[in-house]
């Protein structure tokens, strides 16, 4: 077992402040219309367990933007349908010549593993309910679009925070950068301990009292078979947090809406409020490309 | 009878801390026949022994017995075999094991459990079987206990696995009230920790693991112990208590002159959930970590007295079956050796626990928990099982010096005060530090 591989991005948890800054002022400069190809003959393999559309086609495409070699390796269809271990499965891109993985899991702490055992970077691309860093760094990159700075800012996140990582990375860097964060739902969606993740996180059960005077509103997907699991009635949770152009209206005026996708219209939001001014849904996809350009860039040591 | 047990050897000028028969003084004993023959002040055993173990600065103690092991034979040699089990075992001081059956295949016959105690096996302490409650541990119909007590195991359990039904565990605890038989469980209510790989709380939130709540142990054992207050001379033994709430149905039990029992393990007593850390499968194991309200509550029960015992849950894993996501990756640590240091360190030098109270904890109470004749105490005419230990040595644990087959610890490299020095079974050393 080693310390990850420089230029590994596992996790915002653990990643310091002045790099998490320098990835995103990279990601604001990178342009995948107009990019040298800083990563020219590097191979670059988007390993992935688990099924994606925004996260691998935007890395491919910021590969590809840098000029390097991508490959996909995914769980059917390769050998880790024979049972290949995680580590056996590193060892063998790596041994056919991969300078980077991209890793997508299904099982937390997996990119973990797999940079413990490598000596090359490893990306996660989502491990389980724990992180989705490059997920927060877009969004990051998306509000700083709309609003001068993180800090001082209200954000509000609604729906299913337990089986979220896109949930626990916002909260680690949002909150690292001075904003203040509020955490709506249902126990079984938020429980009570969902608020010792970081320092100052706020958790209610009452969606107004989450919405009045924020700045960043961000929805989170819910899954049907969640709900069943849980026992909690489709149309309760609809009644009491879906978000509504009227609930909306409860949040400041130039408050933006935010949905790591993939939505479900009628479900957590109305397609009023998915196509509606104030959402930036399709802005985070688009900002996907850059903000994983920088990252690539800095774990191939190219982050100039 | 091998020509080492007609021998006799003499331990001198060691301090013997025998809880059992309340001596706690500077004392020699002669072991003679695999027995013990003498005991007395120093200086004052007469007559010639063939061979003398100096014991000065040392604390001599009843050879440790631990009521909790996983040697995986049959069917798993490449985790462990019981060779090589035992001999880890004798290296951390203890010269009585109690293996549990979840084998492949599970122990679950008279005739497996002779199989354990054949001396084929190569044991080099004593192995004492511990069988399946339920036939291949199902849960469903019970094993011939009478048999299975009859072939010289000393209990029942389905460890690994809990006894879920109200009736099978009632039945359980009924026919091993006829038999004089503990009943041992593994509590946790597996109906709500399917797929969870550590204890419920801040840090697994953090990890986005799925958790096992506190209350998946304490339930089963709260309504196991109201179980054996209504069965008259029926015997639990709780194993493995990790919990607060868990502690509280004990003492519930204890006060109500249940015979119910329980044990605690080092890693339950040296750490928490936190230890974790990012994924490392060392510190996985079933029951998981608990939280730091729960280490204390241990802790206080170790002391009071409510603890009986503290056994390993000794669970060797090969490294290939620990190295795989933290999900995946199976249950459990290895422990024989590091029993004792974990118990000197964490109990007597940070806790202020006595040293006396901590052979207890090794000898006297699980001897009284399983009924083991002649064991856990070093009277006249008991059996020549003892342990020397240096109570002051510094020491590191070097997990790749272990003789256990597997390495799987959280242990390693630890700075440990207090060294098992030589462990004697049936009056013949089976283990001397170097």
């Amino acid at each position: 077992m080693n310390n990850p591989t420089r230029g590994s991005l596992l996790g915002i948890e653990h990643l310091e402040t002045k790099e998490i800054q320098s990835l995103l002022s990279l990601a604001r400069r990178m342009n995948p219309q107009k990019a040298r190809p800083l990563l020219r003959g590097k191979r670059i393999v988007l390993l992935f367990y688990e099924s994606s559309t925004r996260t691998r086609t935007s890395f491919e495409f910021a590969a590809k933007s840098l000029g390097a070699m991508t490959t996909l390796v995914q769980s059917s269809g390769s050998s880790i349908e024979k049972g290949e271990s995680v580590i056996d499965t590193g060892y063998t891109l790596r041994a056919v010549g991969a300078d980077c993985i991209v890793m997508r899991h299904p099982s937390a702490g997996a990119p973990h593993l797999m940079a413990s055992h490598l000596d090359i970077p490893v990306i996660n691309a989502g491990d389980g309910m724990h992180e989705h860093p490059s997920q927060a760094l877009l969004d990051a990159v998306t509000i700083l679009k709309h609003k001068r700075s993180l800090k001082g800012l209200q954000a509000t996140i609604i729906g299913d925070i337990f089986h979220s990582r896109v949930a626990r990375s916002a909260c680690h860097l949002l909150t690292r950068f001075g904003v203040k964060m509020t955490l709506c739902g249902p126990p079984e969606f938020v429980p009570d301990v969902a608020a010792t993740l970081v320092p100052g996180l706020r958790v209610t059960r009452h969606i107004e009292d989450a919405l009045r005077g924020t700045d960043v509103v961000m929805l989170l997907r819910v899954q049907k078979e969640r709900l069943a699991g849980q026992k909690i009635k489709l149309q309760d949770y609809i009644a009491r947090y879906q978000m509504t152009a009227a609930r909306l209206k409860l949040a400041k005026r130039d408050a933006i809406v935010m949905h790591p996708g993939p939505i479900i219209r009628g479900l957590e939001l109305t397609a009023e409020v998915a196509d509606g001014p104030q959402s930036v849904i399709a802005d985070e996809v688009h900002n996907g490309v850059p903000t994983r350009m920088a990252i690539l860039a800095r774990a191939l040591g190219k982050a100039k | 009878m091998t020509r080492a047990e007609n021998k006799s050897l003499l331990i001198k000028g060691g301090h013997l801390i025998d809880p059992a028969a309340k001596i706690n003084a500077l004392m020699d004993v002669l072991l003679r026949d695999g027995r013990v023959a003498e005991i007395a002040p120093p200086n004052k055993i007469r007559g010639v022994a063939d061979e003398k173990f100096d014991a000065r600065g040392l604390i001599v103690a009843p050879g440790f017995i631990d009521l909790h092991v996983h040697l995986r034979e049959p069917g798993q040699s490449y985790k462990e075999t019981i060779a090589s089990g035992t001999a880890a075992a004798a290296a951390g001081g203890f010269t009585s094991v109690c293996t549990m059956p979840n084998t492949a295949p599970v122990v679950d016959t008279a005739e497996w459990v002779s199989w354990l105690r054949n001396p084929d096996r190569g044991a080099v302490v004593n192995v004492f079987p511990i069988a399946a409650a339920t036939r291949g541990s199902k849960g469903g119909t019970l094993t011939d206990f009478a048999a299975i007590q009859h072939a010289g195991a000393v209990a029942v359990t389905d460890d690994g696995k809990p006894i879920l039904d109200d009736d099978v565990m009632r039945m359980a605890l009924r026919l091993g009230a006829e038999l004089n038989f503990p009943v041992v469980q593994h509590a946790e209510d597996t109906r709500l920790t399917e797929t969870c790989s550590m204890h419920a709380g801040p840090t697994s939130f953090r990890l986005g693991l799925r958790a096992m709540p506190a209350a998946a142990e304490s339930a089963i054992v709260d309504r196991d112990v109201t179980l054996a207050q209504q069965i008259h001379e029926s015997r639990l033994h709780v194993a493995h208590l990790s919990t607060s709430d868990a502690l509280k149905a004990v003492r519930r039990g204890k006060r109500a002159k249940a015979r119910v029992t329980c044990e605690v393990t080092p890693h339950h007593f040296a750490l928490i959930d936190e230890n974790v850390g990012e994924y490392d499968t060392n510190f996985k194991m079933n029951p998981p970590l608990r939280s730091a309200t729960d280490l204390e509550a241990i802790l206080a029960a170790l002391a009071d007295g409510t603890v009986d015992a503290i056994a390993t849950d000794h669970a060797p894993h090969a490294a290939y079956e620990k190295q795989v996501e933290f999900e995946r990756a199976a249950f459990g640590i290895t422990g024989l050796e590091t029993a004792l240091a974990l118990a000197i360190t964490k109990l007597h030098r940070d806790q202020k626990i006595p040293l006396t109270r901590i052979v207890e904890l090794f000898t006297a109470g699980p001897a009284r928990v399983f009924d083991l004749p002649h064991r856990g105490s070093v009277a006249k005419g008991d059996f020549a099982d003892v342990t020397i230990f240096d109570p002051k040595k510094r020491w590191t644990f070097d997990a790749a010096k272990s003789r256990s087959l597997s390495h799987n610890t959280p242990f390693d490299g630890w700075q440990f005060t207090g060294k098992v020095v030589a462990t004697i079974v049936s009056g013949k050393i089976v283990y001397q530090a170097e």
